[in-house]
């Protein structure tokens, strides 16, 4: 069942309480394009498995049955052929929803996303507009090893052109995803495999996250976490271990990487004199290190310690679980992060 | 718009103008370039104007092409305008690409001209997503992806032709195939001489015609663009022809990779002078007439060539406008 939308000004951000219906991260993704696709027919769904076996997380299940076999397509395995698919129709009208199925994949796709997507509206003095959004999954946790598991955003965030996202509940899987659509520039949404069965509230109605706003999940005034994607979850496990030690940390969600609303984490620097930056990704060279930078360049005077940044060793991910749950960052080491910042 | 009668004069005369339009704006660019007048890299059409002008004499403006690096002529024969062509590799805010873009990715998207491209093999995808697209939105619109023997050996072209083919997508891939892969011979870099014996392995006709001869082009092209237009799907057209100058540049760095016997061979052959031969045998076109068009294209040459020089340069502060929509 899909509410009357009005996609031209969609609700934006509406409150959550107790009686809001929940739904997994997955469901939301799944909702999303649903009521989309019900409220805008230049929206179509194409990607790997994505038709009839309902996407192999199960993000599209059920489109096919709704809208049929001219709106949701199957493709080959043809990542660079699936991008282009969605810039050319992009540049001619439409409005395309592609999924690359795990974010690793992006390799043998690069060129269409970095070079003809990211760049063809600057390229051609701005005649062009690519209202094309690629939905990936990353993260690792499921043993799937070094080419199933990785988060690459900071490849993406360094593109001039693209705008990069990371929902990390089921109620930001929808809104960024809708508001991700809905924007009239290339948009990557980078969901995370770990979350897909995080239940959470989620409005009914179609609704949008504004890209470039952060959230600040969790207040505290001692120290600034600022956490993508899934490490949000295990900063806000991490906040509560340090509550116990008289620790009040305050978690903030970017959300969106690209743009990047820096003004929330400054603010928030400026009154808590600490901060921890924390992502799933490879540390050396990860997304963290821009945060940190311009945390030590715009609020260097608020800062009473050196800021920290927990990430992923530099390695591939391993396989085997004991290696795996190692090199995953947790709430433990993100903890001992903060209580380092404080001298403890 | 296929004609499977003879094209009349009217159409052959189209044909003679986008060849002569296209030659005389590379030419003139090739000066621009060589006085240093215009900055970066230049790769000229010259000696394949018969494949683009043969191609895009059936399309309208709505239809669809991608281009590569060597893209001028394809925005000439697709209708591009040259004040706004040469204002591009003047880098000026007049230029189509308001100066943005240059030689390499010189487009107007009000005609179709989804841009030259600098990556080869950067096009077929997104040739693919416009022939995709009128597909969906049941246009009739047909798509047409201009690139190289080069390209065909890069992976996007297959994944593009495998799903044209299997979407039964309304695109016509154009193989230029003028014997070179920027400085490598089409022999040391694919085993394969007719480019067009990859149609059959994605289930599409592959067609192979003179590219130095228009109406042969333009024959051929009708027939492909017409099944596409009819929804039959896509079809490879491989035009053998071949580049009058260097990969990039006029004069080239004299490296001999290729015989000056082989390039005289092939300028023996220029669809130009041979098609205004045949017109002239035909009565469609005399050599004054012929004549004629050369210089009205001159003139109307040099005057954007003066408007281009003469239009303001970008101004500094936009620097970062158009990065994005709505910034």
């Amino acid at each position: 069942m899909n509410a009357t939308v009005n996609l031209a000004a969609p609700l934006v951000e509406p409150p959550v309480d107790e009686t809001t219906r929940k739904l997994p991260y997955l469901m939301a993704i799944v909702e999303a394009q649903r009521q989309l696709l019900a409220a805008d027919p230049n929206v179509f769904v194409a990607g790997e498995d994505v038709a009839l076996y309902g996407g192999v997380f199960g993000t599209t299940r059920g489109l096919i049955d709704e809208f049929g076999p001219d709106r949701i397509f199957d493709t080959p395995i043809s990542e660079s052929g699936i991008i282009g698919l969605g810039i050319g129709a992009a540049a001619t009208g439409l409005r395309p929803i592609i999924e690359i199925m795990f974010m690793d994949f992006v390799g043998v796709c690069m060129d269409q996303l970095v070079n003809q997507m990211a760049k063809m509206k600057y390229m051609f003095g701005g005649k062009a507009t690519l209202p094309v959004t690629v939905r990936m999954m990353g993260g690792a946790g499921m043993s799937m090893a070094a080419q199933h598991s990785q988060s690459l955003e900071a490849w993406f965030c360094h593109v001039p052109g693209l705008k990069v996202v990371m929902p990390s509940t089921p109620y930001d899987a929808k809104g960024l995803l809708v508001a991700a659509v809905l924007d009239d520039n290339p948009v990557l949404v980078i969901e995370n495999k770990l979350s897909l069965g995080v239940m959470g509230p989620v409005p009914e109605e179609l609704y949008s996250v504004p890209l470039g706003k952060a959230k600040i999940v969790r207040s505290g005034t001692h120290a600034t976490v600022v956490a993508t994607g899934r490490m949000v979850a295990e900063s806000l496990k991490a906040a509560q271990l340090l509550a116990g030690e008289r620790i009040e940390c305050e978690v903030i969600d970017p959300r969106t990487l690209q743009p990047l609303d820096m003004d929330t984490i400054l603010a928030s620097v400026a009154k808590t004199n600490r901060a921890v930056v924390v992502h799933e990704a490879v540390r050396f060279g990860g997304f963290g290190g821009e945060i940190a930078a311009q945390i030590g360049e715009l609020g260097f005077d608020n800062l009473d310690a050196p800021v920290g940044r927990i990430g992923a060793p530099f390695s591939p991910v391993p396989f085997s679980p004991v290696l795996e749950q190692a090199y995953i960052p947790d709430a433990g080491r993100i903890a001992a992060a903060v209580r380092a910042t404080l001298g403890k | 718009m296929s004609t499977p009668e003879a094209p009349t004069p009217e159409i052959l005369r189209d044909l003679h103008r986008r060849m002569v339009r296209i030659r005389r704006f590379e030419e003139e660019a090739g000066k621009l370039t060589e006085a240093g007048r215009v900055p970066g890299a230049l790769h000229l059409y010259v000696g394949q104007e018969a494949v683009a002008a043969g191609v895009c004499a059936h399309l309208s403006d709505a239809d669809q092409i991608t281009s590569t690096h060597r893209g001028h002529g394809h925005l000439v024969a697709k209708g591009g305008e040259f004040p706004g062509m040469y204002a591009e590799l003047f880098g000026r805010t007049t230029g189509y690409c308001k100066g943005r873009g240059g030689s390499m990715h010189i487009s107007d998207l009000s005609i179709g001209m989804l841009g030259a491209n600098g990556i080869v093999g950067g096009g077929p995808p997104i040739a693919m997503g416009a022939a995709f697209s009128n597909k969906y939105r049941k246009s009739g619109q047909v798509a047409a992806c201009f690139f190289g023997d080069g390209a065909s050996n890069e992976g996007t072209f297959h994944e593009a032709a495998n799903m044209a083919a299997l979407y039964e997508l309304p695109l016509v891939f154009v193989c230029e195939n003028n014997g070179y892969g920027e400085f490598t011979s089409q022999a040391r870099h694919q085993a394969i001489v007719d480019v067009a014996d990859r149609a059959p392995g994605y289930g599409m006709p592959g067609v192979i015609v003179d590219g130095m001869d228009v109406m042969a082009v333009y024959e051929a092209a009708g027939e492909a663009v017409a099944r596409a237009r009819r929804g039959e799907g896509p079809t490879l057209l491989e035009c053998k022809t071949y580049r009058f100058y260097d990969h990039v540049g006029v004069k080239g760095m004299r490296i001999p990779y290729r015989t000056q016997e082989e390039v005289d061979l092939w300028k023996a052959r220029d669809a130009i002078d041979s098609f205004e031969a045949r017109l002239a045998e035909l009565g469609v076109l005399d050599a004054a007439a012929a004549r004629a068009v050369h210089d009205s294209t001159l003139a109307e040459i040099a005057a954007a060539i003066e408007f281009a020089e003469n239009s303001p340069l970008p101004s500094v502060d936009d620097l970062l406008a158009d990065v994005y929509t709505n910034a």
